[in-house]
């Protein structure tokens, strides 16, 4: 095609289809992130009020994994396996959800500045979860509400757009649609916390809407978001190949014989359950699912198949740092979502200058 | 083994406006067809329905007597195959997958594509002279680049028909003429049935293929180029006055449009 073409008429070499180094790096990436994970898993329950040096951790630990715990006469073992352990395994899944669910999402909307609420999930969770607390219900009711308003909003979203596009909602419908009943739902969330009792109800509400690992962390919550996350993860790991042809936009991925309503509503369905699920839990928080699919897709490329393995061990590592932050910087607890987007917004604007030759 | 694609008595248009009415053409294995026409006439309408991603109002395409609705999107992928134009992903892919995606409706609704993909993929770029870009990001290539990626990708689906939207709209001269001639080594050396939409006359007769003269209020003249690309169908269809001119080669005879422009044929 081009003069370049004209000499290059030889063939193909082996080496040059199989590019292992591309391959190689990616699987050193994973190793050397699962490494990370685990050293700042294993670091992570010594950090908070209470420090407890590494020595003393693996010497728990290790009574753990023997089963030698002897929990009333030892306070250092509650604190770590009790309520830290359960705490840290419910960050590194919230952070993969997030993230999965970002990319997943970024890819749909062939946009890399969208984030996973970009369908209300968030705004709706907020309200259901605002309605359970001012009403005085428990948490857990609490989180069921998230949930249900949450999955509500995106209901809500998805039938606008069809009624929109005629029973096939383009991309940009949902979009907007997204944002409308977002906003809705949002000024919603703003006229609960005018009304809710000042003093009794609305500091939970509020702290609720920040985000917080605090709360709800306990084996039992850490089970069902590892059966929510798996029950997600595993179909959007299965479409990831058709995912990278969606992003090339709807009328190209059909031509190359996808299906892409089904495939559109089956990410929808997936990201959404991840991001409710997370929500539900440890209340929203943002710039997780936006950030991390960036700074991945920086590390590996933007193919999928390298994309959710990797983001998934990123966000998880990225939120348990962060949290780290959150218990340890000062006596009280400083509400995850603040800082994540102190950290997020200036991530952001950096790889923005990183990446501006491709988005310009 | 040839295959035809029969586009009969269509109709077609967005949600009550109808757009085109009537259109009729076969594309036979190993032919060209080109779809000419001024902007806003309905060509591309046409072309998305032809390839499925509008729904026609009225008549039915039909490949090999069999009617193109009845095909899953899947089915219908590996007989025809789309190369859109030129344009920029959001994301950087790797020249070598996007070239794979054409293999997707070859490979399991959740499966990857195989080491024999991958080589397929790479043997496309190969038959396309273009193997360099083989481990380039594909945004980062020029659009004479990317056009003959987005050909290797249609070609790594093994269609037996391909549609081309302006494949040589927005590529340098060197370049529209390095594609028209991989088009036309497309259909006569490999059988392809191939329908484009061009905005040049002249590259229907350089690749000696049928033409689709598309004219408003539902005029269609379809024939060889010779007979269809006339003085008076140009004035007609575009209100302007051109000459067709013979050019005699030791063999061949190629015709080409030469435009006249009235302040400097001073005729007017």
């Amino acid at each position: 095609m081009t003069s370049a073409g004209n000499n290059n008429n030889k063939g193909i070499s082996p080496r040059e289809i199989d590019d292992k180094s591309q391959s190689k790096r990616e699987k050193t990436i994973l190793i050397v992130l699962l490494v990370m994970l685990l050293i700042a898993a294993v670091i992570s329950l010594g950090v908070g009020r209470y420090k407890i040096p590494l020595n003393q951790i693996i010497d728990i630990l290790r009574s753990w994994i023997t089963g030698k715990t002897d929990f009333k006469n030892n306070p250092l073992q509650v604190v770590v396996l009790l309520v830290r352990g359960p705490r840290i395994l419910l960050c590194m899944l919230v952070g993969a959800a997030l993230s999965v669910s970002g990319a997943a999402y970024q890819g749909l909307f062939k946009n890399p500045m969208v984030s996973p609420d970009i369908l209300g999930v968030s705004a709706g969770a907020g309200v259901g979860a605002s309605i359970a607390i001012i009403l005085g219900f428990p948490s857990l009711t609490v989180q069921l509400m998230a949930f249900c308003f949450g999955i509500g909003a995106v209901f809500l979203v998805m039938g606008l757009a069809s009624a929109i596009g005629r029973g096939t909602p383009a991309t940009l419908i949902m979009v907007l649609s997204g944002i409308v009943v977002g906003s809705l739902f949002s000024s919603c969330s703003s006229l609960l916390k005018y009304l809710a009792d000042a003093k009794a109800r609305l500091p939970d509400v509020v702290f609720w809407l920040m985000g917080s690992f605090a709360k709800n962390s306990s084996y039992q919550n850490v089970l069902i978001l590892f059966i929510l996350v798996l029950a997600a993860g595993i179909p959007l790991f299965l479409m990831r190949w058709q995912m990278n042809v969606l992003a090339f936009g709807d009328e190209e991925a059909q031509s190359m014989g996808i299906n892409t309503g089904r495939l559109r509503l089956a990410i929808v369905i997936c990201s959404t359950l991840l991001t409710a699920s997370s929500v539900a839990l440890c209340g929203i928080i943002g710039w997780v699912g936006l950030v991390i699919p960036h700074i991945t897709r920086f590390l590996v490329g933007p193919n999928f198949k390298a994309l959710l393995p990797t983001s998934i061990l990123i966000g998880a590592l990225f939120m348990l740092i962060v949290d780290d932050f959150a218990r340890a910087l000062i006596a009280g607890e400083i509400p995850i979502g603040v800082i994540t987007s102190l950290v997020g917004a200036p991530l952001f604007i950096y790889l923005m200058f990183k990446g501006r030759k491709e988005w310009v | 083994m040839g295959m035809s694609l029969e586009i009969k008595d269509i109709k077609c248009g967005f949600g009550p406006r109808v757009v085109v009415n009537g259109f009729n053409a076969t594309v036979n294995s190993g032919e060209i067809l080109c779809m000419l026409g001024p902007n806003g006439v309905g060509k591309s309408t046409l072309f998305k329905t032809v390839l499925g991603f509008l729904k026609p109002m009225g008549g039915e395409i039909l490949l090999d007597g069999k009617a193109i609705n009845t095909l899953s999107r899947k089915e219908f992928a590996k007989i025809m195959a789309y190369v859109p134009q030129v344009h920029s992903p959001p994301f950087p892919f790797k020249v070598i997958d996007v070239v794979m995606m054409g293999r997707t409706a070859r490979i399991g609704t959740f499966g990857i594509p195989s080491r024999r993909d991958k080589e397929i993929a790479a043997s496309m770029l190969e038959r396309l002279g273009v193997t360099f870009l083989l481990n380039r990001t594909y945004t980062e290539i020029s659009g004479g680049e990317r056009q003959m990626v987005l050909i290797a990708r249609a070609l790594a689906q093994e269609p037996a028909f391909l549609m081309l939207d302006e494949p040589t709209s927005n590529l340098d001269f060197g370049n529209q003429v390095h594609v028209l001639q991989c088009i036309s080594d497309l259909a006569r050396n490999n059988g392809l049935g191939i329908i484009m939409t061009t905005h040049f006359p002249d590259h229907v007769f350089q690749c000696d293929g049928h033409v689709a003269l598309i004219e408003w209020n539902n005029v269609f003249l379809t024939g060889k180029a010779d007979d269809i690309i006339t003085e008076e169908n140009m004035r007609n269809t575009y209100g302007i006055e051109i000459k067709v001119v013979k050019n005699k080669f030791s063999e061949t005879t190629i015709s080409s449009c030469i435009p006249l422009i009235k302040t400097v044929m001073k005729l007017w």
